[in-house]
This record gives C-alpha cells, sequence and structure tokens, in this order.
C-alpha cells in the first residue's frame, strides 16, 4: 500500500499523483503508439473505433457520470458532429479547421438545447433527452439540403499533413491523438472549479447551491462541454464509417452509449475507455455467444438486445460502478492482502430523494 | 365532418396511449421510479395473445382475460424479484434498470416468437359502422369502450375497495401506511402487476390495427407525452394526455401540408418538449409545482 506524503495543497490536484502514475500511463502511450509495428489493419480500426467511442464516452461521462444528469438522446451530438464534419469537408473546409469548427457547434447546440431543458431534473430530463433524440434522427432524414436524407452523404476523405484518411495506420494515429488529447481536457476539466462544480451538483444539488453554485449556468455547461466532445467524437466517426444515413444516429446508438459508461464505470474516465473496449468488443463477443448456442437459439436476430439488456441489469444491479470499480477492488485486495475486508465497498442504503414537495 | 372523423380517429389511437401513460403514472404515483419498459410489457401482452387466441385458438375474451392475467402475474415478480432491489439507488439506476429490462423482453419475444408480423383475428376486425356520414370502425370503438370500462374499473377499485385505498395510502405516505400495519411491499407489486395488466389490455386492443410485431414497443415512447402532458401523477391526466396526444397526431398527419413535411411522427415529442419547457407540471397535476432550478 502506497501512502502519499502530502506537503501541498497543490498536491490534491496533481494529474498525476505520484512516479508510478507518470510511469505506467507513458508506458501505456509508447505501447499504444508502437501498435502498428505489431497489430494488421484490421485490428488497428477496431482501436481506432474504440478510441473514438471513448471520446464519446468522456462526453456522455462529464454529463451523466460527473454532473449527474442523465441523457438518453446522446446519439443526436454523434450526428450533429458527424454531419457538420461532412457538410464542412464537401464545401471545401479542410480538416483542420473543420474538427474546431464541428467542437464549436456542438458546443453551441449542447448549450443551445440545455438551457430550456435544464430547468428539469431527474426522470423529467431522462424523458426530455430521450424525446430530444428522436426529433434529432427525425432532423436528420428531413434536412435534405444539409445532410442527404436517407439517401445519406458520402463522407469526403481528405489529405491531411500530406497523409490520407484511406490509410488505417494514419487514422489510428489521428484518433489516439484525438483521445489523448480529449482526456486531458477532460482531466483538466475536472480538476477545475467548474468541474468540482459539476461534482457538487451531482452530490447534492442543495448544497452546491448554497455554496454558490449557480445550477442553471453550470448544468447549461456540462450539457455544452459533454456535446463538444461528443460532437468531436462524431467527426471522428463520420470518417470511420464513411458515408453517412440518418438511421445511425438512433435510439439505439444512445442507448449503447450510456452502456458504455455505466458498464465502465459512472464517475471515472477509467470507465470510458474501459466501457469503450467493452462496447467495441461486444460484437466479436456475441459472434463467440451465437457458436457456442444451439443453432436454433444462436441464429436469432433478437440474441443482441437480449445480451444488451442482461448485461445492462447485471452491472446496475450487481456491479454498479462497472468496471474500474472491480479493478479498484481487485487492486485494493492484492494491496491490503490478508486483510482485505469485503465491507469496504458495501453498497450504502439511502433512502430514495424525493421529488415531492 | 372531416375533422370529427379525425377527431373519433385520434382518439381511439389516444386511449392507447393513454393506457400506457396510466401504467406509469401508477408506478411513479407509488414508488416515485419510471418504467421505461412499459411499451416492451404491452408488446408481450400482444404476443402473449397471439400465441392464445391466434396459436391456441382461444376464445377472444377468455385469451384476452388470460393474457391480462398472465401479463399482471409477470409484472407481480418483476418488481418483487428485479426491481424492488434497485430503491434506494438514484433515479438514474431505475431509468437504466428499466432500458435494460425492456431490451430483455424485446430479445425474447423476437427469440421466441420471431421477428414476423403477426396478427390473430378478433371479432371486431374489419367492420365498420356508419352514423351521419361518420365511419367508424369497430376496432376504435372497441378500443374507446375497453378504456372506458377499465378506467371505471380503476376508480370504483381505488375508491372502494380496501386494498384500493390501502394503495392510495402506500403512494401519499409509505411510513404512515407501514404503520398503519399496510403490507407496502407487497402492495407495490401488486401496484406493477396492475400497471402491467393495463398494459397488456392496451396491447390486446391495439393489436387488429398495428398487428403484432416487436416494433409496437415504441408506443411507450409516445405515452411519455402523454403522461407529462396530463401531469405525472394523475390517473384521469393520464387518459386526457393520451387522447389529446392521439388527436394532435391525427391532425398534424392531415394537415401535413401546412406545417412541415414528416411532423406527424414528432408530434407527440414535440408536445412532450413544450409541455415541459411552458407548463412542466402538466394539465391535471395534483402536486403543488414541480422542482425547477
Amino acid at each position: 500500500m502506497r501512502f502519499i506524503f502530502k506537503t501541498k495543497y497543490s498536491q490534491d490536484i496533481n494529474i498525476a499523483k505520484h512516479n508510478g502514475d507518470r510511469f505506467w500511463y507513458s508506458l501505456l502511450i509508447l505501447i499504444m503508439a508502437a501498435l502498428p509495428l505489431v497489430l494488421d489493419d484490421f485490428y488497428l480500426g477496431e482501436i481506432s473505433y474504440i478510441c473514438i467511442l471513448s471520446i464519446a464516452g468522456i462526453g456522455l461521462m462529464i454529463l451523466s457520470g460527473y454532473t449527474g444528469l442523465a441523457s438518453l438522446g446522446h446519439a443526436a451530438f454523434l450526428g450533429v458532429g458527424a454531419y457538420t464534419h461532412a457538410f464542412l469537408l464537401t464545401n471545401g473546409v479542410p480538416f483542420y479547421a473543420s474538427i474546431p469548427i464541428v467542437i464549436v457547434v456542438s458546443f453551441l447546440v449542447g448549450a443551445v438545447i440545455g438551457i430550456p431543458i435544464l430547468r428539469l431534473t431527474g426522470m423529467y430530463l431522462a424523458i426530455a433527452t430521450l424525446a430530444l433524440g428522436f426529433i434529432a434522427e427525425h432532423v436528420f432524414i428531413k434536412w435534405e439540403h444539409f445532410t442527404g436524407g436517407n439517401r445519406g452523404l458520402p463522407v469526403p476523405q481528405p489529405e491531411f499533413l500530406g497523409m490520407s484518411f484511406y490509410d488505417s495506420v494514419f487514422f489510428y494515429y489521428v484518433c489516439l491523438v484525438f483521445l489523448i488529447a480529449a482526456m486531458f481536457a477532460a482531466i483538466n476539466i475536472l480538476r477545475s472549479p467548474t468541474g468540482r462544480a459539476f461534482v457538487a451538483i451531482r452530490d447534492s444539488e442543495i448544497a452546491a447551491q448554497s455554496l454558490g453554485v449557480n445550477l442553471g449556468l453550470y448544468k447549461a455547461l456540462s450539457f455544452a462541454i459533454s456535446g463538444a466532445f461528443t460532437g468531436l467524437a462524431g467527426a471522428l466517426l463520420a470518417h470511420y464509417i464513411g458515408y453517412l444515413a440518418p438511421d445511425i444516429f438512433n435510439i439505439f446508438l444512445s442507448l449503447t452509449l450510456l452502456l458504455l459508461i455505466v458498464v465502465g464505470g459512472m464517475g471515472s474516465l477509467h470507465g470510458t475507455v474501459f466501457g469503450a473496449i467493452f462496447v467495441g468488443f461486444l460484437p466479436q463477443l456475441i459472434a463467440i455467444c451465437r457458436d457456442y448456442l444451439p443453432s436454433s437459439i444462436g441464429s436469432q436476430p433478437g440474441l443482441e438486445p437480449m445480451l444488451f439488456g442482461l448485461i445492462l441489469v447485471f452491472f446496475i444491479l450487481y456491479e454498479p460502478l462497472g468496471i474500474y470499480g472491480r479493478w479498484i477492488k481487485i487492486k485494493l485486495f492484492f494491496e491490503l492482502f490478508p486483510t482485505y475486508k469485503r465491507q469496504t465497498f458495501k453498497k450504502q442504503k439511502v433512502f430514495t430523494k424525493s421529488d415531492r414537495v | 365532418m372531416q375533422l370529427i372523423q379525425l377527431i373519433i380517429d385520434g382518439v381511439a389511437s389516444g386511449c392507447i396511449y393513454g393506457l400506457v401513460a396510466l401504467g406509469f403514472v401508477l408506478i411513479y404515483k407509488a414508488t416515485e421510479t419510471i418504467n421505461f419498459a412499459q411499451g416492451d410489457i404491452l408488446m408481450l401482452g400482444a404476443f402473449v395473445a397471439y400465441s392464445l387466441i391466434g396459436l391456441m385458438g382461444m376464445d377472444y375474451l377468455t385469451g384476452f382475460a388470460l393474457t391480462v392475467l398472465i401479463i399482471a402475474v409477470f409484472g407481480f415478480f418483476l418488481d418483487a424479484v428485479v426491481v424492488r432491489q434497485i430503491i434506494g439507488q438514484p433515479a438514474f439506476a431505475t431509468v437504466m434498470l428499466t432500458i435494460g429490462l425492456g431490451f430483455i423482453f424485446r430479445g425474447f419475444a423476437s427469440i421466441y416468437w420471431g421477428t414476423d408480423i403477426f396478427s390473430f383475428s378478433t371479432p371486431f376486425s374489419g367492420k365498420i359502422t356508419e352514423f351521419n356520414g361518420l365511419i367508424i370502425s369497430y376496432v376504435n370503438l372497441s378500443i374507446i369502450a375497453g378504456t372506458a370500462i377499465l378506467m371505471s374499473a380503476l376508480y370504483f377499485f381505488f375508491t372502494f375497495s380496501k386494498i384500493g385505498v390501502a394503495m392510495r395510502a402506500s403512494s401519499e405516505n409509505q411510513l404512515a401506511a407501514y404503520y398503519m400495519g399496510i403490507p407496502v411491499k407487497f402492495i407495490f407489486s401488486l401496484i406493477w402487476s396492475i400497471s402491467a395488466g393495463v398494459a397488456a389490455v392496451a396491447g390486446v386492443l391495439l393489436a387488429p390495427i398495428t398487428l403484432v410485431d416487436t416494433s409496437i414497443s415504441l408506443i411507450g415512447l409516445k405515452a411519455f407525452a402523454a403522461a407529462v402532458l396530463g401531469g405525472f401523477g394523475s390517473i384521469p391526466g393520464a387518459i386526457v394526455g393520451g387522447i389529446i396526444i392521439g388527436i394532435v397526431e391525427q391532425l398534424c398527419g392531415t394537415y401535413e401540408n401546412y406545417l412541415f413535411e414528416g411532423v406527424r411522427e414528432i408530434s407527440a415529442y414535440l408536445v412532450l418538449i413544450l409541455t415541459l419547457i411552458i407548463y412542466p407540471r402538466g394539465l391535471f397535476s395534483d402536486k403543488a409545482e414541480v422542482k425547477k432550478v
């Protein structure tokens, strides 16, 4: 067990808590950078997809995991990002200019949507975002001038730094760099006063308000920041898919994002990556399950939603902190061996907060 | 005349929304959780009815009653075994849990019954009556009549029966009800079973119109609009909200040219968002005010 001797208050908000952290995360980045040397194109594509999912997951994690606001329509932001990016590229805007515009546009969309609906709390918010997701999907279908409607919209793959996006090694590096940048941005947002205000709102709105947090402002800000991250992921997703159709950005994608953060672990940035790896490999996992099940069940199309639901229910009931929570427990078990106590992580029973006056 | 025709059609589909919304409201009033799987329970109801009436050749009314009974028992155990464990967790957990349950039901239905579109014969299929130039189908009449009968039955149940009063008491104040000797947990499971039963009624009534397949669970999402419009927590509000949504949808569909293309499919969601922004407490709310920031 490691005890950190703190001599300055600022140590509390250091990005890396100790040298071990620095060493392991640097090693991780180096390994990720060296991966194209050993893996072939297929796996690089999969890992690029996981990077994109992680960026989207960071967006939703800031909103749901850190600010405590549920969003059941986050695919809409992916759609906004993807379509804006494709539209700009089609009209000759270069890649390096398009990405910042996408981020700003999704930020603004998040703010504009956020301001009216964030007066709602709890489940009203969940329902409202669900409805917004449907409306957004519909807008993508009907606004043909901008999105190409049901015909779809091909995404141009421009040259960037003299390389083409068709090159999977180059695309992998682009995704990796954006993931690392997004991770740093998220860490820095979360250790700033803004991020502290988010966490305060999640834990107790009344306490946050008493400490001078402007609830409406910070909730809208959280929505906007979340939208910006997810929009960026959408822009990269557009390159990954190559051809945008409105039915990609449906409610199932929104729920997949929620599955990602729940399985990964609510309220932890590690969780977004764990969750993205899980969701990214879920189709393969299901394919493996199909092989082992009798063919009468294995060949059914309903297996996918069923497993999806089972995993969700299982995690909510038995491991609310997700894969990251499980990791923490295993780590602590070995650090404290043989004195680990199960009760350390016992779920605390609380009275349900009532919305009634 | 066309307008009246539209309104009649709207009322019929609105009754279905209202019944599903009623399920939300019952559960919300009692436990302050929302069952996002309500539409999927409706779908299960329709499928069970298809099995009993369409495949096993049962009489329509017997099959109807048996379906409602099966789904009600299912709803009881759904609460007693699964959902109860989540009490005390943040609202987010319940939302995710019921969404997950909905996925399981849909996956189960498409594995067990398959992804085809099914139908079964009802005494109302294909019959119409004419009244002053209005064309009313028996199916729509059956929906409206079924809703009216169910509503009055529920009204009498909640007003005069001992269990009904116990349910209202538990919704009002769990602790006080518990001190009065009401088995609150059991009552909550019973409320879940009523709510599932109501969804099953809606599913069976709806089956002749939309036919039976897994996509009908999406009605549950439109029913949110009805519940919110009626003021979450009010039983008559749910039905009135549902009827308003149904009529609005019919009108938007017919006068699409004057509005914008495709307004019909999203009209329910637009009403939902507008209600939440402008008048979030809803039309019939018994609460003083929805908590605002």
